[in-house]
């Protein structure tokens, strides 16, 4: 790859913007945020570029970039991006300058710090996504951590302290787990190759034996199955969603949860698939409580924030089905899901903070009959609402139809179970809208609620325009990413059928 | 013409974007004339797209089906889901009832709707509903008649709980589209099987979702698939068609939809998105017939649904009650005639059906308009010197969906009882169950139009000076739909009077090669057919006769059969009344339970204390662990110079022992 290094303009950009903001006066609001959106929205609008030029027909690694770094231990600035990264990273760029907007009103102190964190947090996020070298990737991963744990421990609720630290230590402990499995991979690989390498490309060649790979396989799956969160890993979520401001509590949802999917897609299913395949019953079984425990717990939780925060728990179930299926439509669906996931939820977390903003509260109780104050809200707020329960021809129901049909396929009886996951997210969703939406206007101070402002109109836009787009023409972007799908099927099934032909 | 057919979906769409957008800005008069006039310029679409069709056969009648392709929609791997039309009789039959009924139900809205502040809402809806009921029967494949029903059941939440205030109405709303959704869980599982099954078909080519490409291979490969395969599919489907079309049991949903405004009852839950689950079935009556076995399952719950759901229309006052619980009887006719291979009488009754029911409807909604949303016929009666064209066309309805000849419901509900009585699928006791059925709905029809327009009135005095007849707008539309209603059956003209059946040959096409295995024409002799004619009529006649007496002649009949009954009468009458507890039932079964276990069990019990015992547990006994070796942080160097002795003398002996 000549020219541009571009990955690392887009994944460095919004450092160079958290360094440039501390270079202008604390004091002056409004110019920190402006320069934040500034460079948020320039990561946008560059990683485009790697959407038109993504060659969809290549199924190899695309915008390489590799310079040797430790060489002795076998450690490179490797970067490169498939289809499905590349959708992943254009979720995340496009999220970032959302956030942004969404804080501008409701973020007054220590705006600096905050914006500053914030692109931090993008930098390591694009960096999980584009890293080809395991060292690389779990130096993005832990990055990550921190600035997330300060935006909850900082601009975080009443309970913000304990929900920053349970945050922190639970995904923490998955991921040192994680340190001890690479370090073990990279041994092996070394008692294979007869060299180190963190090279990811060079790992995926290795032969692991099988008893190998499931202790491996474990090891990773800590450290993302508390990432995504499948069930009962999923406690931490709840917590730190209600106490994350509404930017803290979108990007977790959209973004960081789909770091633990992505891990398993790329590495655990990458590295191990013969433990992949052998792990399906567990990870199915997992899933699919999740899917319906998330959809029943959320059906009762007072909180508006909660109950998006369980119904994330239900989707996600949904993600790891689907790739669990292993099969084109199964992981196509489970990567569209990832990206409906995090418009949906996004747009979900945006619309309760808006409320928020205005009433300081997020008990279900307190609302009630805002359709007739509020009538622009409740337009999108339906809208949204309909795409979370996967109505068709709006995004959620490519994702969820296409994880229906793949597990199907392989196994009936999961799809089955799975399905009812529709009935119930109608359930919880339509309940809450109801409660909150419909009705007479009762509470009094809900009669002074003002209705959804041009900015917050603004901060909508591209989660609504992507919900219509991906769910009347998702082409565009099952297309870029089916043949990188393929290409993980088709590694999954090879080894399988070299083990059943071994035996 | 026929390539033009994503016109016919298209136009309700504009209408849906101009409304929205822009419809508070818009003055109210063209408003609801824009949406009235997208929905007829889509029926004058439809009517040219039939002639072109019935060219087209004449000239070849191989040629009766034509797919339209737009665009791909969903592709990975094998599974392709394309938006895509198809229009055969079947198809444009529905297409011509959902845009022609549609239009004349937008029309009279206009009138009825005439004081809501929320005008554009309830035609940007209303249009929706139209765009997407024609997707749901002008898909050609089963995802995208997916799109359609659930998005007719959307259209069917919104505008059930259009009064959102209200909270009975949200509450009806909320109910629908749940009730629906449990239906649609057993209708995408239908379709996934479907796609499965085929997909690994090895010589299936085609698309494993496309109507044609899979009914054509089962008809060429009759025994490719076994037959417990197509059992599951079917009652899959059918399990998602009881939940749209409102049958035991899934129906409960119907019933309580009245909350929303009436030409929404007539449209939605009358005349269109309820026959959704028996044009689905008839779509593909090509599996039903490979399953014989599912075949009876439509059959028995259709017949029961009709005869159970006129025993609570029976005995209810408020008078979109007894039509709601009559629609889900007549239904339930629809799904019989299905059950017992009779798909063109099946659809020749949606026809009728939506002709009669819709005015039925809309002569209510007269009624309830002027009475100033006054619904209990308790309260009302003698109405028929205030609101002649009400009246008659009400009349006329009530005759068509009697079953009194020559009106269209006769033909239609005959046709589905003779076959019920003759088909290879069918038996005596299906038809003796509908011909019961059949005279109660005679008998609670007719007492349903004496109590609302014949005796004294019973309207109170400050209500009954401003009666009067209502709008044309309105009444219009029920003039048209009276004279549909009135000759609407001569289309179907049974065989034994040996004129041409317009209605079953044109729709021949679509069900003569998945028929032809299975069904022979009907073994009934023509006297049979004639003696079962008679006894309908009579039983009609009957149910008429029994009503007149009951509610305007001789009321001293009545009380007399109910003190003859006494206590049973009681008892019968409260079931009835309370409509068979059923959905206490379920509440009592399923949501109650279902609620407490989510929140008890799962969340407090399962979250709270299990799960995050465990997850604090962990950080107690490292917080535990820390304080343990914290202790040994004496500080005090004779302590640690202890420890090093200890220790030492530990490795030593270790070694010396070892």
């Amino acid at each position: 790859m000549t020219g541009l290094p571009i990955l690392t303009i887009i994944t460095f950009l919004p450092l160079v913007g958290a360094l440039f903001l501390l270079i202008l006066p604390s004091h002056k609001g409004d110019l920190l945020r402006q320069a934040a959106l500034t460079f948020a929205t320039l990561t946008f609008l560059i990683s485009l570029s790697l959407f038109f030029g993504y060659d969809a027909t290549n199924t190899d690694m695309q915008f390489r970039e590799f310079i040797p770094w430790i060489t002795a231990f076998g450690i490179n600035y490797h970067l490169g991006i498939d289809g499905i990264s590349l959708l992943l990273i254009l979720l995340t760029t496009v999220t970032m300058p959302v956030a942004i907007l969404s804080s501008w009103t409701a973020i007054t102190e220590r705006i600096k710090a905050y914006m500053f964190v914030l692109l931090l947090l993008e930098t390591a996020m694009i960096g999980v996504f584009v890293s080809l070298d395991l060292v690389l990737f779990y130096f993005f991963w832990e990055a990550m951590l921190i600035p997330m744990a300060f935006l909850i421990g900082i601009w975080g609720g009443e309970n913000k302290i304990y929900a920053a630290y349970k945050f922190f230590l639970y995904t923490m402990a998955g991921s040192v787990l994680m340190l001890v499995a690479i370090i073990a991979m990279v041994y092996y690989g070394y008692t294979q190759l007869g060299k180190v390498t963190f090279d990811v490309l060079e790992l995926y060649a290795l032969d692991i034996p099988v008893n190998w790979q499931r202790w491996l396989f474990l090891g990773f799956f800590f450290a993302f199955a508390i990432k995504v969160p499948m069930f009962p890993f999923h406690t931490w979520l709840p917590d730190a969603h209600v106490q994350a401001p509404t930017a803290g509590s979108v990007i977790l949802a959209g973004i960081m949860l789909k770091m633990g999917t992505y891990g398993f897609l790329r590495f655990s299913l990458g590295f191990f698939p013969d433990a992949a395949v052998s792990a399906i019953p567990y990870i199915a079984t997992l899933s699919i409580i999740g899917i319906i425990y998330g959809a029943l717990v959320a059906m009762v939780q007072p909180d508006l924030k909660k109950l998006v925060a369980y119904s994330s728990v239900s989707h996600l179930g949904f993600v790891m089905l689907g790739m669990f299926a292993l099969n084109v439509q199964g992981i196509s669906g489970s990567v569209m899901q990832m990206l409906n996931h995090g418009v949906s939820t996004g747009a979900l977390f945006l619309l309760v903070g808006i409320i928020y903003e205005r009433r300081h509260t997020r008990m279900i109780s307190e609302f009630g009959g805002l359709t007739k104050q509020i009538p622009i809200f409740a337009v999108i707020f339906m809208i949204v609402t309909l795409s979370s329960i996967g109505l068709p021809g709006l995004n959620g129901f490519v994702g969820e139809f296409l994880i229906l049909v793949g597990v199907f396929q392989e196994h009936a009886g999961y799809a089955a179970f799975a399905a009812s996951g529709v009935i119930l997210s109608a359930v919880y969703m339509l309940w809450m809208f109801q409660r909150v939406m419909f009705g007479k206007l009762e509470n009094p101070a809900n009669k002074l609620l003002k209705d959804i402002n041009f900015r917050e109109i603004i901060v909508l836009t591209p989660f609504i325009i992507l919900i219509f787009w991906m769910g009347i023409y998702p082409k565009t972007f099952l297309d870029k990413m089916e043949p990188s799908v393929q290409k993980i099927v088709e590694r999954v099934e090879s080894r399988v059928d070299y083990w059943s032909q071994a035996k | 013409m026929i390539n033009l057919v994503w016109l016919v979906p298209l136009f309700p769409l504009i209408g849906v974007f101009i409304n929205g957008f822009w419809g508070r800005k818009l003055p109210r008069s063209v408003i609801g004339g824009l949406a009235s006039a997208m929905v007829g310029l889509s029926f004058i679409v439809a009517v040219l797209i039939f002639f072109d069709l019935l060219r087209q056969i004449q000239a070849d009648h191989h040629h009766f089906y034509h797919e339209v392709h737009l665009f791909t929609w969903i592709s990975a791997g094998a599974f392709e889901a394309n938006i895509a039309f198809l229009v055969d009789p079947l198809s444009t039959l529905m297409m011509l009832v959902v845009t022609g009924v549609g239009f004349l139900i937008h029309v009279y809205s206009i009138g009825y709707m005439d004081d809501e502040p929320s005008l554009a809402r309830y035609f940007t809806y209303l249009n929706l509903f139209t765009f997407a009921m024609l997707l749901l029967v002008l898909g050609n494949n089963f995802l995208l008649m997916f799109v359609g029903w659930e998005g007719v059941g959307l259209c069917s939440y919104l505008l059930i709980g259009f009064w959102f205030e209200k909270q009975s109405a949200s509450d009806a709303g909320k109910k629908a589209f749940i009730v629906n959704r449990i239906g649609d869980f057993a209708f995408i599982l239908g379709v996934m099987l479907t796609f499965s099954t085929f997909v690994n078909l090895g010589d299936f080519e085609g698309n494993a979702l496309n109507f044609y490409d899979l009914f054509q291979y089962v008809i060429e490969h009759p025994t490719a698939i076994p037959t417990w395969t197509f059992s599951l599919i079917c009652l899959l489907l059918f399990l998602g068609a009881t939940g749209k079309s409102a049958q035991i049991p899934l129906y409960v949903w119907l019933p309580d939809a009245m909350e929303g405004p009436t030409p929404v009852s007539a449209l939605i839950h009358a005349a269109t998105m309820v026959t959704a689950g028996i044009y689905m079935v008839a779509r593909c009556h090509v599996f039903f017939l490979n399953a014989p076995d599912v075949l009876a399952v439509v059959a028995v719950i259709g017949v029961v649904t009709a005869i159970f759901s006129a025993t609570i229309a029976l005995v209810q006052t408020d008078i979109k009650k007894v039509l709601a619980y009559s629609t889900v009887s007549q239904l339930g006719y629809m799904f019989l005639g299905c059950g017992v291979g009779a798909f063109t009488a099946g659809i020749f009754h949606v026809m009728t059906h939506a002709f009669f029911k819709a005015l039925l409807f809309m002569g209510a909604g007269s009624v309830i308009h002027a009475l100033h949303h006054e619904q209990d016929i308790r309260n009302m009666g003698g109405l028929k010197d205030y609101m002649p064209k009400t009246r008659w066309t009400f009349l006329i309805a009530t005759i068509a969906i009697a079953g009194i000849p020559p009106l269209s419901g006769f033909f239609s509900k005959d046709e589905i009882l003779w076959y019920a009585f003759s088909s290879e699928f069918g038996h005596w006791g299906l038809w003796l169950i509908g011909a019961i059925a059949a005279f109660m709905t005679s008998f609670y029809m007719f007492r349903l139009y004496f109590l609302t327009f014949h005796g004294e009135c019973r309207v109170d005095h400050h209500t009954k000076a401003h009666l009067h007849e209502s709008p044309s707008v309105m009444t219009v539309p029920l003039i048209i739909l009276a004279f549909l209603a009135a000759v609407g059956g001569f289309v179907g003209i049974p065989h034994v009077f040996h004129v041409p059946n317009l209605l079953h040959d044109f729709l021949h096409p679509v069900f003569a090669e998945g028929t032809e295995r299975f069904m022979h024409e009907s073994h009934g002799a023509a006297s049979t057919e004639f003696l079962l004619m008679a006894i309908s009529v009579l039983i009609a006649l009957a149910g008429l006769f029994l009503a007149w007496n009951f509610y305007l002649k001789n009321p001293k009949w009545k009380e007399k059969y109910e003190s003859a009954l006494d206590g049973l009468y009681t008892v019968a009458y409260r079931t009835l009344w309370n409509k068979y507890y059923v959905d206490e039932l379920y509440d009592l079964v399923v949501v109650k339970p279902v609620r407490w276990t989510s929140e008890r069990v799962l969340w407090k019990f399962g979250d709270g204390v299990v799960i995050e015992g465990i997850v604090n547990g962990v950080a107690k006994v490292t917080v535990f662990t820390g304080q343990m070796f914290r202790l040994a942080q004496t500080g005090y160097i004779q302590n640690y110079a202890v420890s090093i002795v200890i220790g030492l003398i530990i490795v030593f002996s270790y070694f010396m022992l070892k």
